[in-house]
């Protein structure tokens, strides 16, 4: 069911392969990176909504874990690396622990994804929210190790929570894009 | 593929990126843990490239926010008229009182040979972003290297203290707000003349510590910032105190630290004040240099 399958398996005339075909090829593989980039610095931006904060774990974490389940070429590991190091430089919490975690995620969501792409999505979603705990619970355990204090876990309740809800929607909206717009076969 | 590698090769490189880029995210945390300076000098280096973005981000909301406000206020003019007449009539009493009280405090210390305060030097900023998260209370202030500004510097909105510059870049100031989780202020409490320690602890109102017992803090009293130490002059407005439980008094503060505007960071320049020396002290160890002091003994000498 994943809307990318090589080449060779499409039957049909396929198109030459010039310059600006690959270049459109290219931009839709890359477009999850950088649309969970942008996410990150609008995320970071001063809107002042309720909960900015606690949201931005939440939406990284669903877009690399879909994407590492679906399409792990537009999800590279050293994809993710720069991703958590965006979020980690944006943030102001101890460097390099939001980095382990997307990591730690991104090798779950491939080492497990040829169970997790047949699954259905409610099920993909209890998955995830397992994910997201423990991925929770490591910074929380992390945060508290590195600044030698228990940190209170109140708010990072309330990030779970919030990853748990923001899931589902940023689901189907992935769902939509990798049909058409970060679609590679549509170039 | 620039080289060519057979396919058992490339897979077997594929399969080691992870693991060593999971190595590389703890040699950040380590490296993050060493040697703080680093880590901070690289975020402001990325706040700084994106201040101006946030400062157009910011730009649109509060001419929203103006406009809101403006309209909002329209609609209640006659009450704000009546009350603004009476507030005036009031102010101006106080205007009396407080410039014959100024004039009797002038010539009282003319008459003491008062040595007058330093008056201190200020530069005014806006605040582009609220970086507060989880762990932390700041914020960001949209500063010029130009202006000036240095670490330790206290900042101050319109109606009391906002925090301590920590961090400064080439176009933005980090300022930890006195609510964060690691800021210490030393206060003094104004009506029982008790000092203490204001700690916060992430939420809206810090704690208050190391009060005197016998001497409590009283509902409702000023809190000011108390002159012990560097670069916090004395009597600045910090806030009021309120007690959430018997026993737990916390200080509301005046600034409003959760809509920070345009706020005041001011150099107070008493970091340059040495203490004269004292013969016959014993000098302190520096840290760096060795533990044991090399002083000598003053008592049974000859």
């Amino acid at each position: 069911m994943t809307p990318d399958q090589p080449a060779v398996l499409q039957s049909g005339i396929q198109p030459r392969p010039s310059l600006w075909r690959r270049l459109d090829a290219m931009s839709r593989r890359g477009l999850p990176g950088v649309f969970t980039a942008l996410s990150i610095l609008l995320l970071s931006a001063p809107f002042d909504l309720p909960g900015q904060a606690e949201l931005l774990p939440g939406v990284v974490l669903s877009a690399v874990f879909f994407w590492s389940v679906f399409r792990p070429a537009s999800m590279s590991s050293p994809m993710v690396f720069l991703l958590g190091l965006l979020v980690d430089l944006l943030g102001f919490g101890p460097p390099g622990v939001m980095l382990l975690i997307l990591l730690i995620v991104h090798g779950l969501g491939l080492s497990g994804r040829y169970g997790f792409a047949r699954m259905h999505i409610l099920l993909l979603w209890a998955v995830f929210g397992g994910v997201a705990l423990a991925a929770t619970v490591l910074q929380w355990g992390l945060i508290s190790v590195l600044a030698l204090r228990v940190m209170p876990g109140a708010p990072f309740v309330f990030q779970w929570a919030l990853a748990l809800g923001v899931f589902p929607m940023l689901c189907a909206l992935f769902t939509i894009m990798a049909r058409t717009m970060a679609n590679p076969d549509r170039a | 593929m620039l080289i060519p590698l057979s396919i058992q090769s490339r897979q077997a490189l594929d399969k080691l990126v992870l693991p060593l880029l999971v190595v590389m995210a703890l040699g950040i945390m380590l490296l993050g843990q060493a040697d703080r300076a680093l880590t901070e000098r690289v975020r402001m280096g990325v706040a700084d490239m994106l201040a101006p973005a946030y400062g157009l981000i910011v730009w649109p909301q509060e001419r929203l926010h103006g406009l809101y406000r403006r309209m909002r206020d329209m609609t209640r003019i006659e009450a704000e008229n009546e009350r603004l007449r009476a507030e005036n009539a009031n102010l101006r009493h106080w205007y009396d009182v407080a410039a014959a009280l100024a004039d009797e405090n002038a010539a009282l210390k003319a008459h003491l040979h008062w040595m007058p305060d330093p008056s201190p030097s200020f530069v005014t900023g806006r605040v582009v972003r609220d970086t507060s998260g989880l762990y932390a209370r700041s914020v960001l202030l949209a500063a010029n290297v130009d202006a000036g500004i240095h670490k330790d510097e206290i900042v101050l909105d319109a109606s009391g203290l906002v925090g301590r510059v920590t961090e400064v870049g080439g176009r933005s100031v980090r300022v930890l707000l006195v609510t964060d989780v690691s800021s210490r202020i030393p206060v003094t409490l104004e009506v029982s003349h008790g000092a203490a320690i204001m700690a916060g602890d992430n939420s809206a109102t810090p704690r208050l510590m190391y009060y005197p017992q016998d001497n409590g803090p009283i509902e409702g009293e000023r809190v000011v910032t108390n002159g012990e130490i560097d670069s916090l002059p004395a009597g600045l407005p910090v806030g009021r105190v309120h007690y959430v439980r018997p026993g737990q008094p916390v200080v509301i503060p005046s600034a409003s630290l959760d809509h920070l505007d345009i706020v005041r960071v001011f150099d107070y320049g008493r970091a340059s004040v040495v203490a004269p020396d004292a013969p016959g002290r014993i000098p302190l160890p520096r840290p760096g240099n060795s533990l044991v002091p090399s002083f000598q003994s003053k008592v049974g000498r000859g």
